[in-house]
């Protein structure tokens, strides 16, 4: 553990903070209000590498470490919350799972296209009756031939309208429960896959979420990702992975808010004087930014971990998610109030940032699983 | 967390140190209000009082994140021994070693880092607590000698002390500016030990009023020059407060073990208790602040042993250690239900121990003014 | 085509609130991050731009304090081959002219066909190291740079004047270019690139490899200072329509309407 940044996560650090804030941040209050996915960012996000930011150069990526995917989701969603989920989920639910269980031949065929933005990647774990409770899944898979034949819907999937390459999740045998679950790389123009309903959310808005709908769609048996029954590990050992992305969105989310109300405190007067100069609003200052130095050094700690190729590192990276979001909605409820009325207003962007932060407390893995993950550990 | 090799053999040399001989002795330190002469030696000859120290003044020659982790491990099991330990270290040791010259090293930094002698520092008054530039001790300047007047109040180990390093002004009017600080040796004639208060936790450490009537200390005591003493306990102060953290994250750990334990061998209805949603929640919130406030703090000791600013990141390392120290301890205590308000288990002894973080040196109010000066650059 | 790009870290303060430190001379650098001054950041940009029209090398450098190494890695990474660092900490107080003269020093030994330099630090704002760079090496310059065209031997340069106008110079190579801001749209540098500049290394000059002679303080800061507040912004609260009002009412009493 080295809390000092290394000279490349520095850099990198700079970089996407300036990319964001010129690049990233003017489109995002447009794209709150039209819900378009913001297809030139991540064309460009792609050029400097972006997408593929944890995966090996031979692939395509940038062969940077853990503790970089953190940083470079937090700058990210600190301008755009939209754009930073989306950029998580191509590089930790997608990108990540083919490189950890991937056949050599499906990492050459998907890995470059991933990592250069020429195909968007997405992940369909949850469906209408299965949230939290991922074991109660009903997409089926059935093996005929050479293809499996999957039938079944899946929700709230980010990305999906946009995305070309979808991980996603079926029982191939349901009396197995757990480990009757398998997962596969299904490609948008796979016969049988449609879009469903596309989402209307209260935050991040500009994310393609939708529906994934799949009858009779026949996947071929090469594209079944890892082993037969494997999926359940495969879903928990790259949410681990993708908590530290979420838990950055947050860091990112938060640190917006802060840097809006601070900005905001030294120029609105009351009383005669900047609001800033009233001990309330530097308590509720000084606390936002304590809050959100810890949420960051949790998340850096559970990316250190990953980093560190310790297998183990649920707790820490379920800490780092939960701290993260929990954080995020109430530093983002002080930014508004300390607006006041403006905060609730469409004009001034911690409005955005407050509808952006709750979904943080909900996907991948709600607070509570997130407690029941941390408790099991502290409690073993 | 992931600690380098080193740091992670320490934490266990301090685990067994603070399970073997520090907790057996706890309870009993407080119930009898007994200052820990034994541990207070045995924690000198581990070398613990000049972690951060060189080899040379009677140090370890580690850092001050061996420091912290090792104030952490002892609070852990006694808060009492902890609050002795940094405030003789961090109040103490830390001042004489920054701001000392090198003849005060060798008299008194280097006693003090053995343990040989034992350190307080004399900073609050009657008057000026969270407003340090009230002082109204005077330090009058006459011949070679300075003249001390004054009254200091809740001065950890002040009865107990040999060396007590003090703030005094060569003019109240002055605020900031007129501030000094000066070593007092035990017994110096006109050094008079007032009352001996009685707290509701720390009871086995000692909290004391010391006054100085025309007490006259010679020229060279003086720390630093003239007119430093602000600069001199600032500094003081943000190392301090990495202390004052790691005592709070050690008694909020100490405390989540003993609720950790507790949940695991008790049931209702038949179920154990640590297998209720409910109390599986209220665990994992504190275990997760728990471990955010380590990172705060030991960040923190690491900014400081690289030298760099540290104001805001120890003022935030102390402020949310206190903060969810109080509600880890307040949570142990819920967990144990009737039974934890009873002597018969160790966790209202930790409630009572760890209020005192979130007011000794600089109340929560006080770090939060601090930290927003930081963030609003100004 | 090798190119030298001579680059300034300064603190970005656009933003921040700027305090006078204890000597009474320079701000207050604590809390305020720093970056490449941002004319240079064109001015590296447009040498890259040439350079992959024509090949050739970019060496970047720049006198300044070890953390200056982070800038110059960054420009490693947006396409430069080459950085080098004059240890600022060698020489006490500079102005543009000392700067100048180090610069010349430090370069002389290096083949160029073209300078380019930034047109304005935003910190110090004198604009002046370039040009005088370009007098003490005795070659051609154009400040305030914002089109080249260049060919082997000559460029073909625009400058921005006063009030709209453009002049067009022909110059000869070797040549020094100030660059003006908006020359070009300065690109990001990508991971990769970041990652491979993050291992190169960086070549460190100090006094002992710069020409003693000449290095003539001209100028010295006697005082830097705030200036003292002349006049106080009114904010106008309330319902649009209400600050409207009070704006009309406003105009009214200036005699503006």
């Amino acid at each position: 553990m080295n809390f000092e940044l290394t000279n490349d996560q520095k850099m990198l650090q700079s970089e996407v903070r300036k990319f964001a804030e010129n690049e990233l941040a003017p489109l995002a209050p447009e794209i709150d209000v039209s819900g378009e996915f913001p297809k030139e960012s991540i064309k460009k996000l792609a050029e400097l590498g972006l997408l593929g930011i944890f995966i090996p150069e031979k692939y395509g990526g940038s062969e940077f470490d853990f503790v970089s995917l953190a940083i470079a989701i937090e700058e990210i969603s600190r301008a755009c919350a939209s754009t930073g989920v989306i950029v998580a989920v191509n590089n930790s639910l997608t990108a990540y799972p083919i490189l950890q269980f991937g056949t050599e031949e499906q990492k050459q065929k998907y890995l470059p296209l991933l990592c250069s933005g020429k195909k968007i990647g997405a992940m369909g774990i949850t469906e209408p009756n299965a949230g939290s409770d991922v074991a109660a899944m009903e997409t089926t898979a059935k093996l005929e031939g050479d293809h499996y034949i999957l039938n079944g819907t899946k929700r709230f999937i980010t990305n999906g309208t946009e995305a070309g390459i979808f991980i996603v999740f079926a029982y191939t045998d349901k009396e197995l429960k757990h480990k009757g679950m398998s997962a596969f790389i299904v490609d948008r123009d796979t016969p049988g896959f449609s879009l469903g309903n596309h989402e209307n959310l209260m935050g991040i808005r500009a994310t393609g979420n939708c529906e994934l709908i799949f009858e009779d769609c026949k996947v071929p048996k090469e594209n079944l990702l890892g082993e037969e029954g494997q999926g359940f590990y495969i879903c928990m050992n790259t949410l681990d992975v993708s908590r530290i992305d979420i838990g950055a969105q947050a860091v990112g989310v938060s640190q917006a808010a802060l840097d809006e109300a601070v900005k905001y405190s030294k120029e609105r007067v009351a009383f005669g004087k900047p609001i800033c100069k009233f001990e309330m609003i530097q308590n509720m200052l000084a606390e936002m930014a304590t809050q959100i130095h810890a949420a960051r050094l949790l998340v850096y700690n559970a990316a250190w971990c990953k980093d560190a190729g310790i297998k183990r590192f649920s707790k820490e990276a379920a800490m780092a998610k939960y701290y993260a979001a929990n954080i995020a909605v109430d530093v983002t409820r002080k930014a508004v109030q300390i607006f006041g009325g403006y905060g609730y207003s469409k004009d001034y962007t911690v409005e955005r940032l407050y509808r952006d932060a709750k979904i943080l407390e909900l996907y991948e893995g709600t607070s509570e699983i997130q407690k029941v993950v941390i408790a099991s550990e502290l409690l073993r | 967390m992931i600690l380098s090799e080193k740091h992670l053999a320490f934490r266990e040399k301090l685990k067994e140190f603070s399970d073997n001989v520090v907790a057996p002795r706890a309870k009993d330190l407080d119930l009898n209000s007994e200052f820990p002469h034994d541990l207070v030696k045995k924690m000198g000859e581990m070398d613990l009082y000049g972690l951060f120290v060189p080899k040379k003044y009677g140090g370890a020659g580690l850092d001050t994140l061996s420091y912290a982790i090792a104030v952490e491990e002892v609070s852990r099991a006694c808060g009492s021994t902890g609050i002795f330990f940094a405030a003789h270290t961090s109040l103490a040791v830390a001042p004489i070693y920054q701001a000392g010259n090198e003849s005060q090293k060798q008299k008194w930094l280097i006693p003090l880092a053995k343990g040989e002698k034992i350190g307080s520092f004399g900073l609050t008054e009657p008057n000026a607590g969270s407003d340090a530039s009230a002082t109204e001790t005077t330090a009058k300047l006459v011949g070679d000698e300075y003249i001390i007047n004054g009254t200091k109040c809740f001065i950890t180990s002040g009865h107990v002390a040999d060396v007590i390093v003090l703030t005094a002004t060569k003019d109240p009017s002055l605020g900031y500016q007129g501030i000094s600080a000066f070593v007092v040796e035990k017994g110096t004639p006109g050094f008079i030990l007032g009352k001996e208060e009685d707290k509701m936790g720390l009871r086995g450490s000692i909290t004391s009023e010391l006054i100085f009537e025309d007490c006259k200390i010679p020229r060279e005591n003086l720390l630093g020059e003239e007119g430093d003493g602000f600069k001199i306990f600032m500094q003081t102060l943000d190392g301090g407060r990495i202390s004052i953290g790691a005592l709070a994250l050690g008694i909020a750990q100490g405390a989540l073990e003993y609720a950790v334990k507790f949940v695991k061998s008790h049931s209702i209805s038949n179920k154990l208790l640590s297998r209720q949603q409910s109390i599986q929640s209220t665990i994992a919130e504190i275990g997760t602040e728990i471990e955010a406030a380590r990172l705060l703090i030991y960040q923190a000791a690491e900014l400081k042993d690289a030298g760099r600013p540290l104001t805001k990141e120890a003022a935030m390392g102390k402020y949310y250690a206190s903060l969810i120290g109080m509600k880890a301890t307040n949570t142990a205590i819920e967990l144990h239900g009737m039974l934890g308000l009873t002597k018969e288990y160790p966790v209202e002894r930790f409630i009572r121990d760890e209020k005192l973080m979130e007011i000794g040196e600089g109340t929560s109010e006080i770090q939060k003014i601090v930290i927003a000066r930081q963030i609003l650059g100004k | 085509m090798d190119i030298i790009v001579c680059i300034k870290r300064v603190p970005q303060t656009a933003e921040a609130d700027v305090t006078i430190d204890s000597s009474g001379k320079d701000i207050e650098k604590d809390r305020l991050s720093f970056d490449m001054n941002e004319s240079d950041s064109y001015a590296l940009e447009e040498a890259v731009l040439i350079k992959e029209k024509f090949g050739g090398t970019i060496t970047v450098i720049s006198l300044g304090h070890q953390d200056t190494e982070d800038t110059l890695r960054i420009a490693l990474a947006k396409g430069a081959d080459n950085a080098i660092r004059i240890k600022a900490e060698d020489f006490d107080e500079l102005d543009g002219y000392k700067t100048a003269q180090i610069l010349k020093s430090a370069i002389s030994d290096l083949n160029y066909d073209l300078i380019f330099t930034g047109c304005i630090a935003t910190d110090d704002a004198y604009s002046q190291v370039g040009v005088t760079l370009a007098e003490l090496l005795d070659i051609p310059h154009a400040s305030l740079v914002i089109n080249i065209d260049t060919s082997e031997k000559r460029a073909h340069v625009h400058r921005e004047l006063e009030g709209g106008l453009t002049e067009h110079l022909d110059i000869s190579l070797p040549a020094l270019c100030t660059i003006q801001t908006g020359i070009n749209e300065p690109r990001y540098a990508s991971l990769i690139a970041i990652r491979r500049a993050a291992k190169k290394e960086i070549k460190v000059i100090g006094k002992e490899e710069i020409e003693k002679e000449n290095l003539l303080l001209n100028t010295q800061i006697e005082e830097l200072f705030i200036p003292p507040k002349t006049k106080e912004i009114e904010f106008l609260t309330g319902s649009p329509a209400e600050s409207a009002s009070k704006l009309a009412k406003i105009f009214k009493e200036k005699g503006l309407i």
